[in-house]
C-alpha cells in the first residue's frame, strides 16, 4: 500500500478544489449572468476537458508550462525552477482538467436563483457584489457543494494528465492512480488490490455523503 | 402627513422584442401618503412603467424624474441604478429571501445602523402586525403574512416611493380586504407615497387617490380618481373603466342595510355592500351605476306620480345632453346635477321622442347602485 501516493493525491485534490472555488466562482457567475452573445464560446472552452483525451490536454499543458513557453520561462525566472514534474505544475493541470466539474454546477446553481430575488435586493439598496454574497451564494449552497465534491473526486481519479505533466516522481507527483498502475506493471497485484479498494471506498463514501446531504425528501418541508 | 408633494415625471418609450411598444407619459404630484393607481387591462404596459421607475428596466429612450432627482435621461446618457433610487417594490409573489428569517428579511435593506435598526424593526413588526413571527422562515408564513413581511421590508429603508405590482392578486378575498386597509393606513402613517398597479376596478377605487389609465402601452388619462371615472377622456378609457357612472358620495345614514347617500346635487338610496365591508355614517364611498340599470321617463308623465310610479327608489330630474347610438341600444347622457348614462333601446327612444334638451326623469333601483367604500 502506497500511503505516500494516497496522501499526495488527497493534498492535490484538496488544493485543486480550493483553487477552483476561487477561480471557478467568478467564471460561473459570469457564465450565469452575462448577456454577451458569444458566451457559448467560453462555455465550450470550459467544457473541453470533459471530452478531450487526458493525454491531449496533458500534452498541451506540458507545452504551455514548459521551458519553451513564455509562461514556463516566467515561472522559472521567478521561482528558480520549472513547473513540469512538480506539485505546482500538477496543480495547474488538475485545475484545468477539473474546471468544468466545478464551474458547471456552480453556474447552474447561480442561474437557478430567481432573478427577481436579485432585483429585490438591488431595490433595497444592496450592491451587485453584496447581493451575490448575501442572496445568490446562500441559495446556491448545494450547487457549490456539488461542484467542490465533483472536482475533488475527479482530481483524485485523474491519470493521463498527471502522467503527462507530472511524470512519476515518488512523493512529488506520483499520485495514487499512478501508483496502482505501477503496481500492476510490477505484477504486485496485492498492492494494486488494496489501493484500488481504498480509492473505491473513498470515492463511494464522498459521493454517498454528498447525495445524502442534498436529499430533500427527508426534510419536513419542501425546500423551494 | 404633510410636507411637499413630490412630482413624478415620466416620458418613456420602450420596444420589446415581442413587438409590444410602450410609450408612456405621466406628470403628476404624489403627496406623501397618497396612492396613484396605474390602471389598465393585462398587457397594457403597467409593469413596464413600474420596472422603469424602479430602475430594473432601462427604456429605449425618454426621461424619468422623481422630485428633484433625474433617474433616467436618454439624451444625457443618465441612468441611476436601482440601488441609488431606493424605491420599494412589492409584487404579487412576495419574493421574500427564503434563506432568511422574517426579521432578517425586514432588516435586509436597512444598512449598518444596528441599534436604530433594531428599534425600527420592532416598530415595523408592530405596524404590520407580525410580532412574534421574527424568527420564522418565509415558507412557514401564510400568503397574507408573507405579503406583510414584504411590505415591512420595503418600508424599512424609508423609501421615498413604494411601487405595488398587483400585490393582492394571489390572496383570498378576506385577506385582500384587510391588507388593502392596512396598506392604506401604513402609507399614511409613514407618509410614503405609492404607485399601485392593478387591473381590478374595485381595488383602484377603494385604494387610490389619483388614477392613471393605461391602454395599449399608453397612459391615456391621469387625474383625481373621481374625475377620471366621471369624465373618461376617450372611449378606450371609458371601456377599460367598465362602469358608466361612478359618483363620489357620503354615507348619510345606514338603516339596516338601506343606505342614504349624499351627493353634491342629489340624495340617493342604495343597498349596503357585503356585511364585512363597513359602510357607516360619514364614510366616503363610490356609487357605481351601470347604464343598463337606469330607466328614463318623460317628465310630463312622471310629475306628481313620482313616488307611485314604480318600485324604483331613486328618481332624478334632469335634461338629456347627448344621445349616442351603439348598435340596437342608444346611450343617453342625462345631466341631473351630475352626468348619468342610461342605455335604452332605440324603440324606447323613438316612442319617448328623446332629443338633447328634453326634460326627463331618470329612475334607478336601490339594488342597482353598487357601493365601493374608500379604505
Amino acid at each position: 500500500m502506497d500511503w505516500t501516493a494516497l496522501w499526495l493525491s488527497v493534498r492535490l485534490s484538496a488544493t485543486t478544489m480550493a483553487v477552483l472555488v476561487v477561480v471557478g466562482v467568478p467564471i460561473a457567475y459570469w457564465l450565469a449572468f452575462s448577456t454577451w452573445r458569444a458566451k457559448f464560446l467560453v462555455e465550450a472552452v470550459v467544457a473541453l476537458p470533459i471530452v478531450l483525451p487526458p493525454t491531449v490536454l496533458g500534452f498541451y499543458i506540458l507545452m504551455a508550462i514548459g521551458p519553451a513557453s513564455p509562461v514556463g520561462r516566467a515561472y522559472a525566472s521567478v521561482f528558480g525552477r520549472g513547473l513540469p514534474f512538480s506539485f505546482q505544475g500538477l496543480l495547474v493541470a488538475s485545475v484545468l482538467y477539473s474546471l468544468p466539474f466545478a464551474v458547471q454546477p456552480f453556474s447552474a446553481a447561480f442561474a437557478a436563483v430567481d432573478h427577481r430575488l436579485i432585483e429585490t435586493s438591488w431595490c433595497l439598496g444592496v450592491s451587485r457584489a453584496a447581493t451575490f454574497v448575501r442572496v445568490v451564494l446562500p441559495l446556491s449552497v448545494r450547487g457549490l457543494v456539488t461542484g467542490m465534491v465533483l472536482s475533488f473526486a475527479h482530481t483524485l481519479g485523474e491519470f493521463g494528465v498527471v502522467l503527462m505533466v507530472g511524470g512519476n516522481v515518488p512523493g512529488v507527483t506520483r499520485t495514487v492512480s499512478i501508483s496502482i498502475y505501477d503496481s500492476v506493471q510490477a505484477l504486485d497485484y496485492q498492492a494494486a488490490w488494496h489501493t484500488s479498494w481504498l480509492l473505491l471506498a473513498i470515492s463511494f463514501a464522498i459521493l454517498t455523503v454528498t447525495y445524502a446531504l442534498q436529499r430533500t425528501v427527508w426534510a419536513a418541508w419542501p425546500i423551494k | 402627513m404633510g410636507g411637499m408633494a413630490d412630482q413624478i415625471a415620466i416620458d418613456l418609450t420602450h420596444h420589446f422584442a415581442s413587438g409590444v411598444d410602450v410609450h408612456a407619459s405621466l406628470d403628476r404630484a404624489v403627496p406623501p401618503g397618497s396612492i396613484l393607481v396605474l390602471f389598465g387591462p393585462s398587457g397594457a404596459g403597467k409593469t413596464t412603467v413600474l420596472r422603469a421607475l424602479a430602475g430594473l428596466l432601462r427604456p429605449d429612450c425618454g426621461r424619468i424624474a422623481f422630485g428633484h432627482a433625474t433617474w433616467f435621461d436618454s439624451t444625457a446618457h443618465q441612468f441611476v441604478p436601482p440601488q441609488d433610487r431606493r424605491v420599494g417594490y412589492i409584487t404579487q409573489d412576495t419574493l421574500l429571501f427564503p434563506h432568511l428569517t422574517v426579521k432578517a428579511n425586514i432588516e435586509y435593506g436597512m444598512g449598518r445602523s444596528r441599534d436604530g435598526g433594531r428599534l425600527r424593526t420592532a416598530e415595523l413588526m408592530d405596524l404590520v402586525q407580525l410580532r412574534g413571527l421574527e424568527e420564522r422562515r418565509p415558507r412557514h408564513l401564510s400568503g397574507g403574512q408573507a405579503q406583510r413581511v414584504a411590505l415591512a421590508r420595503a418600508l424599512a429603508p424609508a423609501p421615498p416611493l413604494v411601487l405595488f405590482d398587483e400585490p393582492f392578486a394571489a390572496l383570498d378575498a378576506a385577506t385582500r380586504r384587510s391588507l388593502r386597509a392596512d396598506v392604506r393606513r401604513l402609507l399614511r402613517d409613514v407618509g410614503t407615497s405609492a404607485i399601485l398597479v392593478t387591473h381590478d376596478r374595485l381595488e383602484a377605487m377603494a385604494m387610490g387617490d389619483d388614477l392613471a389609465v393605461m391602454v395599449d402601452g399608453r397612459i391615456r388619462q391621469a387625474g383625481p380618481m373621481a374625475d377620471v371615472f366621471r369624465r373618461p377622456a376617450d372611449s378606450a378609457v371609458a371601456r377599460s373603466l367598465g362602469v358608466e357612472t361612478i359618483l363620489p358620495a357620503l354615507v348619510e345614514a345606514n338603516d339596516g342595510g338601506l343606505v342614504t347617500l349624499r351627493l353634491r346635487h342629489a340624495v340617493l338610496t342604495a343597498l349596503a355592500p357585503l356585511i364585512d365591508t363597513p359602510c357607516a355614517m360619514g364614510d366616503h364611498v363610490f356609487a357605481c351605476i351601470r347604464a343598463e340599470d337606469v330607466t328614463v321617463e318623460l317628465v310630463e308623465r312622471a310629475e306628481g306620480h313620482a313616488t307611485a310610479a314604480g318600485s324604483a327608489r331613486n328618481h332624478l330630474a334632469g335634461t338629456v345632453v347627448a344621445i349616442e347610438p351603439e348598435g340596437a341600444v342608444d346611450r343617453v347622457t342625462i345631466d341631473c346635477g351630475f352626468e348619468l348614462v342610461a342605455a335604452i333601446t332605440r324603440q324606447s327612444r323613438e316612442v319617448l321622442a328623446l332629443a338633447p334638451g328634453a326634460p326627463v326623469m331618470a329612475a334607478i333601483k336601490a339594488t342597482a347602485i353598487h357601493l365601493v367604500p374608500k379604505v
